[in-house]
């Protein structure tokens, strides 16, 4: 079959739709969303019937992979890193439980934070749950490892997770397809038991699990993904782990004089680690993220074998790997480095220009100076931008949905007036449960909901609110009179200064709903017509 | 043959469209290629680059080494200087004259095109002012990409043949239209460097 260019994350996308996918499931998140757009997209997913809609948050998201897998068919969820966090409890449950028809979770870690508000490691999670991870180090090999790894978890009975970064998620490459796979039957889990987790299930369950942990060591041992590369050079052995390998062969384009242990599924390969360390004389871990590989090589002693990687400094700490990075680990000449002159300026991004939530923040910034101690806590989208100048609107911005929590705490506190910015997207993934504490506490608190009617921050996806945020708010119980809306436009500022004001000095929980189409989407329906 | 080139600019100005044609290009050639994108934040109106890598052999990381750029390739002068430090000595810089100003310390002009004078191998093109001429600011990346051409590695009609699969689904008068815009690139920077 001919090369087809494909992002890393279309290669993902394209392996599941050739794997016998049944269904994707997901909320967006810089750098996983263009895996369920790639599906949502396809002609052939939608012939098939495949379900590529997308969730209300990761939570669901998995919730909904399980219950597919449940009934023996293979699905796909996609997350960002901190999405994980979000369906933490359903994942790690769904190791309790284990699978039936393939489940391959699929978290985007964004280390350099590009996009994100951490750089956590998501492999982190896959060890916590107890199952095994897959990393590729190029578009092949996710492609392949999603088209193979439905089977795998078949045969394992767990859900596997597929761990990728920012720089492979977003790079092309020519990638080779293979024949194309059948949908499961609907079928129904053997022992239907182990998906009750009532604490003497769980219990079997766990001890399954731990007895099972050999079984997923032996198969990276004979996996195809981790390789032993001889070297002639023992002074050094090298473990480089997904995309760091690239970075390493960059630095030998004739070959690595080293031994190489390159890693891309994991529980590591006992057999194979122990070779490089009886090999060789020291060992130096290459890894994107944290240093999970180097610290459980080392221990935390670090008086066994000599380890060096992100811990003891031949490596920065934090950050994206690169070439050059890893070039300097390896002791490798560098070239003399060309300063960047120093009337570049930086050019951080912005609101666009005509956004209606720039007309927001103008008006909201003047009522709250009215207000010796008003505090705007703000949430994870377009209007975080609300924090750059010439707005500096915000004073917080944490993690899905905190913008309504955290100025209810402030509120507990004392704070007067306390405000929440929150866009209609992220109230629907996170925001709707912690407007039901304000209203049960009758808590007085400003709420704003910067209504664009899309998730435009990861490119404008359907909101799972559109239409309904007045309903949601009525139904959660905030007392209608106190559900404002208003088109947020020029020739409406005043209306929008006073419908502010009412509502701060309201001592109770009151919701304001500035409600104006994304501009860059209407720029992309017109080019549509 | 290898040529790593780091495209620059402005988000929203589409340097990804660049990239698309020239690695459509390759592909028809047979070639390998690599190319990391920015997606996300910084397309709200902040600086974006993209490293794209073709060879004739496989190539190993996504991400360009400092140094190692043949080539940068700008939409806009002052993000053209950003990545100085990826470019090898004696490569080249194209870059668009016109600059993008969305932030209020945008340096002087002559400062900036000072520091551009300041390399030996450049090509800089008033890539706005020329698209206008063409038909249309909207084309204004392919009259930057039709200035590469000289420096990229790949026969001119290969570039034209990106075009008409990138542009495939748009029609006749908009491939037509993108076609002229490399053309007039392509004697602007003949001017240039001949």
């Amino acid at each position: 079959m001919n090369k087809v260019l494909l992002l890393g994350d279309e290669a993902i996308a394209q392996a599941a739709l050739d794997a016998g996918l049944s269904g994707v499931y997901a909320y967006p998140g810089t750098p996983s969303t263009e895996i369920t757009e790639y599906i949502q997209a396809s002609s052939e997913a939608k012939e098939k019937n495949i379900h590529s809609q997308w969730a209300a948050n990761e939570k669901t998201a998995m919730e909904a992979a399980l219950g597919m897998s449940y009934v023996g068919k293979r699905a796909l969820v996609c997350m960002k890193h901190v999405g994980l966090n979000v369906a933490a409890d359903a994942f790690i449950n769904s190791a309790m439980t284990g699978i039936n028809g393939g489940l391959i979770v699929l978290a985007a870690d964004d280390p350099s934070m590009h996009s994100s508000q951490n750089e956590q490691d998501s492999r982190f999670y896959g060890n916590f749950a107890m199952i095994p991870i897959l990393e590729p180090s190029n578009q092949q090999e996710a492609y392949d490892m999603v088209y193979h790894g439905f089977e795998l978890s078949e045969t394992l009975g767990v859900p596997l997770v597929l761990r990728i970064t920012t720089r492979l998620a977003h790079s092309r490459a020519g990638v080779t397809r293979k024949e194309i796979k059948p949908q499961n039957e609907l079928s129904f889990p053997q022992d239907p038991q182990r998906f009750v987790l009532l604490p003497a299930n769980a219990r079997k369950r766990y001890k399954w699990l731990i007895e099972t942990q050999h079984i997923f060591v032996e198969n990276s041992e004979q996996s195809s993904y981790n390789q032993y590369i001889e070297g002639t050079d023992k002074n050094k052995g090298i473990v480089a782990c997904g995309i760091a390998y690239n970075y390493l062969m960059e630095n030998y384009p004739d070959g690595c004089p080293y031994p190489v242990l390159k890693i891309g599924q994991y529980p590591l390969p006992k057999k194979q680690l122990l070779r490089l360390v009886e090999e060789c004389e020291e060992i130096l871990v290459l890894e994107d993220g944290y240093p999970l590989v180097e610290e459980s090589l080392k221990g935390y002693l670090g008086i066994g074998i000599k380890v060096t990687g992100r811990l003891d400094g031949t490596l920065p700490r934090d950050g994206e790997l690169t070439p050059d990075k890893v070039g300097k680990a390896l002791g490798l000449a560098q070239e003399e480095e060309v300063p960047v002159p120093e009337i570049v300026k930086m050019r951080p991004p912005s609101l666009c220009q005509g956004c209606s939530h720039r007309d927001v923040y103008e008006i909201l910034n003047e009522v709250a100076k009215e207000y010796e101690n008003a505090r705007i806590f703000s949430d994870i989208g377009c209007y975080t931008l609300g924090a750059l100048p010439p707005f500096r609107a915000i004073h917080s911005c944490v993690d899905m949905g905190a913008s309504i929590t955290m100025a209810k705490g402030a509120a507990d506190g004392g704070l007067y007036p306390a405000i929440a910015v929150i866009g209609d997207s992220t109230f629907t993934h996170s925001g709707m449960t912690g407007l039901l504490d304000c209203v049960n506490e009758n808590t007085p608190v400003t709420i704003i909901i910067s209504d664009n009617e899309t998730t435009a921050m990861t490119g404008g996806q359907d909101s799972s609110g559109t239409g309904k945020l007045h309903t949601i708010c009525q139904g959660l119980g905030v007392d209608p009179t106190h559900i404002r809306s208003f088109v947020p436009l020029k020739k409406n500022h005043e209306e929008m200064r006073k419908i502010m004001r009412e509502e701060i000095t309201y001592k109770g929980v009151s919701v304001i709903i500035p409600c104006r189409e994304c501009i860059q989407i209407i720029g992309k329906k017109k080019k549509k017509k | 043959m290898k040529t790593d080139i780091i495209l620059s600019g402005v988000g929203g100005q589409g340097i990804l469209s660049i990239a698309a044609v020239i690695g459509e290009a390759a592909l028809e050639n047979g070639l390998y290629m690599k190319q990391a994108e920015v997606h996300g934040m910084s397309q709200r109106g902040g600086d974006v680059q993209s490293n794209l890598r073709i060879s004739d052999r496989p190539i190993a990381s996504d991400l360009i080494p400092k140094g190692k750029a043949d080539l940068i390739i700008s939409l806009e002068p002052m993000e053209a200087l950003r990545y100085l430090p990826y470019l090898k000595t004696n490569g080249w810089l194209v870059t668009n004259a016109s600059p993008f100003i969305n932030i209020p310390d945008y340096p002087p002009l002559e400062d900036i095109m000072g520091e551009i004078e300041k390399l030996s191998n450049k090509i800089i093109v008033d890539v706005d002012k020329i698209a206008k001429e063409v038909g249309s600011i909207r084309v204004a990346n392919m009259v930057l990409l039709g200035a590469t051409t000289p420096f990229l590695g790949i026969s001119y009609d290969k570039i034209e043949n990106g075009i008409r699969q990138i542009f495939e689904r748009k029609g006749e008068a908009i491939i037509e239209l993108n076609l002229k815009a490399l053309e007039a690139g392509k004697n602007a920077a003949n001017q240039i460097y001949n």
